[in-house]
């Protein structure tokens, strides 16, 4: 695959996985009384501090022949994590986890509990409540970690680097094609592909703001 | 099909006709100062007001009947089922108590229709019976015609019929009311009251109404525990409680402006009445030479005889709205107590002006302040103001005795 197909199939499937991983995560942030709450909290908000290089590193270790989890897969399909599409997935998700949990968990912490409590008072189970009210409640959150979560994807650069090494049509993003173009001095090429991804992050992003006033235009509550 | 019908009667066929609530609840508030929540009381079918100041643990009783929050230790039985009970370790879910929740502030779901809203409480019911439930019931409310429309969109009256209709389509076991009534003028309540009322002879559950505002326990209980940091302090028909209130705090709660220290002076078993002097109001420096000038105020009342003994110290309150002004001497009275007395302050608060005066000889500065309610329209007809000398115009019964 060219690498613009590839950059986006890559972010519509990571973006995809990561709003079923993200939803029960921000669940348990907002509702749950744990006092190890933090520790969650930290743990998924690490990618947005630290380097992509330190976070492909360690997951390329996670994912190499080494590790229990590299050989069990190794073992199952006959080739290692690293250096594939799905090990670009596996390692984007973990990347993009932050900006699809928070926005949830923030959507969700914003419901009014009285709601919450009037729907237990009416026979409703918690997962009704949550299908019933706190969903419903939350698109405009739900709406912005899907879309974050894609365009956040589409822009990453080390972790993909680390992890995918830059195969073309296998492994090449985007953002990796620009680095070669520009290394090999084709900065025609390079112009054109930074061009498509600065627009397409940007249309996202547009769409984003932009559905998210009428959302709450649609229900005018608050 | 007739067998099916049989087997499937409607819920509320299948319940008892009379389910009584009993609920032992302890539990200890963190917050407010810190105080502990202890109570046991029994809630027969009908409406019961629980009465008391704000911060006084009503919500609390509420949220705990509810199981929204747990208690220390208790008990809380519905109609034989046990709810909870600390020592055999039952907790049911809130979700499988059966009960209605009317929540202060509604908390209706602002996404959701009025019927969307009025129907989801009904997922336990057969499909079938569903439409019809939440029809007979947006029927029984009044707002069939508001059906489609979200609560942004209605009237705090409407929403608060919507909020109702909700709260008892399920055909609850028991009913709780957080203040429903506080944010509504005065026609709009007395409908909502009426509706209640009328739906409550049709279904004889316990009803547990929470107010602060006296006038809402005369409209619709028919008996009234009165809450006072966290303690049932009474406990009967509104009339006993609040008539012939035997604890001080009871008369603040209900609205005595005129709270006096007395001292029996004579007693006239004949006329069923009895004198008492007023004594001077107590401060705390002034508390040990009140009892050596307790007779300076001057001032004597008769008020209806207790059991009381002659020189008895007690407590004499009387409502600003039941004593009457008048701007000369008056005559031909059946009110026995007419005391002089001069217009210290007058002030202005929405429809009704409270006007401060003193009775007692002239000069003292140990005079009874008497408040008195009067309408504007009263202050300019008797031109009444600041300095001018009235008379105060207090039948008998409208003071109140109490235990000193």
């Amino acid at each position: 695959m060219a690498p613009l197909p590839l950059t986006l199939w890559l972010a519509a499937l990571v973006s995809a996985i990561l709003f079923f991983v993200a939803l029960p995560i921000a669940y348990w942030i907002s509702f749950a009384r744990n006092r190890w709450k933090f520790l969650v909290e930290a743990v998924v908000a690490l990618p947005l501090v630290l380097p992509p290089t330190v976070l492909g590193f360690y997951l390329l270790l996670a994912l190499g022949p080494r590790s229990p989890l590299g050989r069990w897969y190794q073992q199952l399909t006959g080739h290692t994590l690293a250096f594939t599409f799905e090990g670009l997935v596996i390692g984007s998700i973990l990347y993009s986890m932050p900006f699809a949990v928070q926005p949830m968990a923030a959507s969700f912490a914003a419901i009014d509990r009285k709601l919450l409590n009037a729907s237990a008072t009416l026979g409703a189970s918690r997962w009704r409540t949550f299908v019933r009210v706190v969903l419903p409640l939350s698109i405009p959150g739900l709406v912005t970690a899907v879309a974050l979560s894609f365009a956040h994807t589409l822009g990453e650069f080390g972790v993909v680097l680390m992890i995918g090494g830059n195969i073309p049509g296998l492994t090449q993003t985007v953002s990796i094609a620009i680095y070669d173009n520009v290394q090999a001095l084709e900065y025609g090429a390079a112009n054109q592909q930074a061009l498509s991804l600065l627009a397409i992050s940007f249309v996202i992003l547009c769409a984003v703001y932009g559905l998210n006033r009428r959302v709450w235009a649609v229900w005018p509550f608050k | 099909m007739s067998m099916r019908m049989v087997t499937q009667p409607e819920a509320d066929e299948v319940r008892p006709a009379a389910r009584t609530l009993y609920a032992r609840l302890r539990h200890r508030y963190l917050d407010d100062g810190g105080f502990v929540l202890d109570a046991e009381f029994v809630l027969e079918p009908g409406i019961t007001v629980l009465f008391g100041a704000s911060g006084a643990g009503k919500t609390t009783i509420l949220d705990l009947l509810a199981g929204l929050v747990s208690p220390d230790s208790g008990r809380i039985t519905i109609g034989g089922q046990v709810l909870f009970d600390s020592e055999r370790r039952v907790n049911v879910a809130t979700p499988k108590r059966g009960l209605g929740y009317l929540f202060q502030d509604l908390a209706l779901f602002p996404h959701m229709t009025v019927r969307q809203n009025v129907e989801y409480g009904t997922h336990r019911l057969e499909r079938s019976v569903r439409g019809q439930r939440s029809a007979a019931v947006l029927e029984a409310f009044r707002i069939s015609h508001l059906a489609e429309r979200r609560p942004g969109d209605i009237s705090g009256g409407e929403r608060q019929r919507v909020a109702l209709a909700r709260a008892l389509v399920t055909n609850p076991g028991y009913l709780l009311l957080d203040e429903p009534l506080s944010a509504l003028d005065v026609t709009t309540k007395s409908k909502i009251v009426s509706d209640l009322r009328t739906w409550n002879r049709d279904h004889r559950i316990p009803v547990l109404f929470v107010t602060h505002d006296r006038e809402e326990v005369y409209a619709l209980a028919e008996r009234v525990l009165v809450i006072e940091r966290g303690k049932i302090g009474a406990d009967g028909r509104p009339q006993e409680v609040f008539e012939a209130p035997r604890r001080e705090s009871i008369a603040q709660l209900a609205g005595f402006e005129n709270v006096f220290g007395a001292q029996v002076g004579s007693t006239n078993t004949e006329l069923g009445t009895m004198k008492c002097r007023l004594l001077p109001p107590i401060d705390n420096a002034a508390t040990a030479l009140e009892t050596v000038f307790s007779y300076s105020t001057g001032v004597e009342v008769e008020v209806p005889l207790t059991g009381a003994t002659e020189g008895a110290r007690l407590r004499v309150a009387v409502r600003a709205g039941d004593i009457l002004i008048a701007n000369e001497t008056p005559r031909g009275l059946s009110a026995r107590n007419v005391l002089r007395a001069r217009i210290e302050q007058l002030e202005r608060r929405d429809g009704v002006v409270v006007v401060r005066t003193k009775c007692g000889a002239e000069g003292e500065q140990t005079g009874v302040g008497f408040d008195v309610h009067v309408t504007p329209g009263a202050v300019g007809s008797l031109g009444l103001r600041q300095g001018s000398v009235v008379w105060l115009v207090i039948k008998t019964h409208s003071l109140h005795v109490l235990a000193a």
